[in-house]
């Protein structure tokens, strides 16, 4: 289990349905759990259990129907859009499943972008993605086009565009989902070193208990509720 | 700087794509230069008129003539500053293809009334000095290699006969919209040969040509003429020079309406070409949008992502369309000779085809724009795998 800690997100009654045509369909009933800063969750949970929609929740690029959530001490249901908008810039990483880089923008050039939404001048920005792409192994690879690069080396670009605001959390959906064994592997290392070196809290979906094993706090979703698991 | 980058990139990512979008555009935006250009030939009659310029002719029709007599009565006219005549002689050069107009002018007169035709001194003296020489644009020169000194001879078709003259001078203009594809000669030389040939058809003047004192007397003026010669066996119809062109034009009217229909129409078709391929292009991209929204960028990023590349497009393919333009314009103008006397690509063109290209661009973002702003992100990111 983790160590005691001021919980970073706070989840009360979270409830949340998709309409489908004029079904209304419940994906999460009644959610509630505490993630401690610095901790590495894993939820788990079969495939339709609301793994993701729960993560998108919590990552504010989702509004729940009812439940309290708040991330950092923000209630962040009762943001607006562009304040979300502005809230997840400066709080959220993201890491995506097909890592989701800009296809026409460089590796340097993608770990660069969350920065344009800072006034940041370009010279800082440059020391700032130097620093992160270093971090994860690829400074000699800045020049290239996602389109250059392996699986493996595309989600640790990603991984350093994640980090790169210094966020509150990380959020992960099955970051390792789209790799082989050894790239999987490397990104669970860089995971697992960004969260004991560096404390970050890491919220990541996986349905690989070998991904989540890598874990300290394991949640386990079943039909859109919870199941503790240690 | 960054996003000038990213869309100058997206708009190159489908070279094939944005390349025939941008052929479209070229060609569309010529074809609407093209064809505004000929909207305005048709026009350049009026827009060249001068507004110190009155024409009289017969009320009934410009097939009838006036008496010559008409002429000292009209020059001791108030407000009148001088007067002079012409008849149209509608002549063939050669083969009826070769077609441009040819005045019968009262020589002394004619030129004073015409500042803007310009001729050499020397040249204009023995034009005046020669009962058959001739006056010629330099539309004309160009045309059908015509040289001081050459002999022409037209067939005519209202006065019947072979008519023989010598050219005496080339005459240009001072205005690009200047009419320099006329030929000119001595309205005696008609008159005498009517004399002899067609005694009833002498002394008789197809039109008055009248030079005012001041513009702002042109419509006391005009009535003044029409007055005297009221119950006359030729009444008059006196009217400004632009609105005597434009009487011609409306009797083409149709045709100019639909060409300019045509000309919006292909900016039109264009609008809808690239308004598909700007959909097509941002519902490919829907999950960067959307990754973009989630890392915290805003509906007015997008805004400018998509308008930037819509524009750049646009702004690239009217560039090369307006570009293209005036070669275009010239051969086109050239390979219809004398027909349209005057043919330049005019100011007003440009810029409605540059237009044309920003409302095209803007028309073709619009839709996409709204639809990616709207988009919820785990909609949006769903959409990719
Ligand atoms: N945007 C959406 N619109 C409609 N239904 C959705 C949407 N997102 C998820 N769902 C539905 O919610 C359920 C849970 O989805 P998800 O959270 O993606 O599950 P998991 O990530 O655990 O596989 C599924 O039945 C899915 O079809
Ligand atoms: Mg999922």
């Amino acid at each position: 289990m983790s160590q005691i800690a001021q919980p970073v997100v706070e989840i009360r009654n979270l409830a949340k349905s998709y309409r489908r045509g004029d079904q209304v369909v419940s994906v999460l009933t009644n959610i509630t759990f505490d993630i401690a800063a610095g901790d590495y969750v894993a939820l788990m949970g079969p495939s339709g259990s609301g793994k993701s929609t729960l993560l998108n929740l919590i990552a504010g690029i989702d509004k729940p129907d009812s439940g309290v959530l708040r991330v950092g001490g923000i209630d962040i249901t009762s943001l607006g859009e562009a304040e979300l908008a502005n809230w997840r810039s400066r709080n959220v990483g993201f890491i995506f499943q097909f890592y989701n880089l800009m296809p026409v923008l460089t590796a340097f050039e993608n770990v660069e972008l969350p920065l344009l939404l800072t006034d940041l001048p370009s010279r800082e920005r440059a020391d700032h993605v130097n620093a992160a792409l270093s971090m994860v192994g690829l400074a000699d690879r800045m020049e290239h086009f996602p389109s250059e690069l392996s699986g493996g080396q595309q989600q640790r670009v990603a991984i350093a565009r994640a980090i790169i605001t210094d966020p509150t959390i990380l959020v992960a959906d099955e970051p390792t989902g789209d790799l082989d064994r050894v790239s999987a592997e490397d990104v669970l290392n860089m995971l697992g070193q960004l969260n004991r070196e560096l404390g970050k809290t890491i919220i990541m979906v996986t349905h690989d208990p070998h991904s989540a094993a890598n874990a300290h706090t394991v949640q386990h979703l079943d039909k859109g509720e919870l199941r503790i698991e240690n | 700087m960054y996003y000038l980058k990213l869309i100058l990139r997206n708009a190159m990512r489908h070279k094939l794509r944005t390349g025939l979008t941008v052929l479209g555009i070229v060609v569309a935006i010529l074809a609407f230069g093209l064809l505004r250009t000929v909207v305005d030939a048709w026009y350049h009659g009026s827009d060249a008129a001068s507004k110190t310029r009155l024409i009289t002719r017969n009320s009934i029709s410009l097939v009838f003539s006036m008496p010559l007599t008409y002429s000292s009565k009209i020059r001791q006219m108030e407000g009148v500053k001088a007067v002079s005549h012409a008849n149209w002689f509608g002549g063939v050069y050669v083969t009826e293809k070769n077609f441009f107009p040819q005045f019968a002018v009262q020589a002394s007169t004619y030129f004073d009334l015409y500042p803007e035709y310009l001729v050499p001194p020397g040249q204009m003296r023995d034009f005046q000095r020669d009962r058959k020489g001739a006056l010629v644009g330099r539309k004309l020169v160009d045309a059908y290699g015509f040289k001081v000194g050459d002999q022409v001879s037209l067939r005519g078709t209202i006065f019947p006969g072979t008519w023989e003259f010598v050219v005496r001078g080339i005459y240009d203009g001072t205005e690009k919209n200047t009419d320099t594809a006329q030929f000119f000669f001595h309205w005696d030389y008609l008159n005498e040969t009517m004399k002899r040939t067609a005694p009833r058809r002498a002394n008789s003047v197809g039109v008055y040509v009248i030079s005012l004192a001041s513009a702002d007397r042109a419509a006391e003026v005009a009535a003044t003429v029409d007055h005297e010669f009221r119950n006359s066996l030729a009444e008059t119809l006196t009217e400004t020079e632009q609105a005597f062109q434009l009487g011609f034009v409306s009797m083409t009217e149709a045709i100019v309406v639909a060409i300019k229909i045509v000309s919006f129409l292909v900016i039109f078709i264009i609008m809808a070409v690239m308004a598909n391929t700007m959909a097509m292009t941002v519902r490919e991209r829907m999950a960067e949008y959307a990754t973009l929204k989630a890392l915290g960028f805003g509906p007015g990023h997008l805004t400018l992502l998509i308008f930037g590349e819509s524009l750049a497009i646009a702004a690239f393919g009217s560039a090369l369309g307006i570009a293209l333009t005036f070669p275009v314009a010239d051969k086109f103008g050239k390979a219809m000779g004398t027909l349209f006397p005057v043919f330049y690509v005019n100011s007003e063109t440009l810029i409605m085809q540059m237009c044309a290209g920003l409302i095209v661009g803007a028309v073709a973002a619009l839709l996409p724009c709204v639809r990616a702003a709207n988009m919820r992100i785990v909609d949006g990111l769903r959409s990719v795998g």
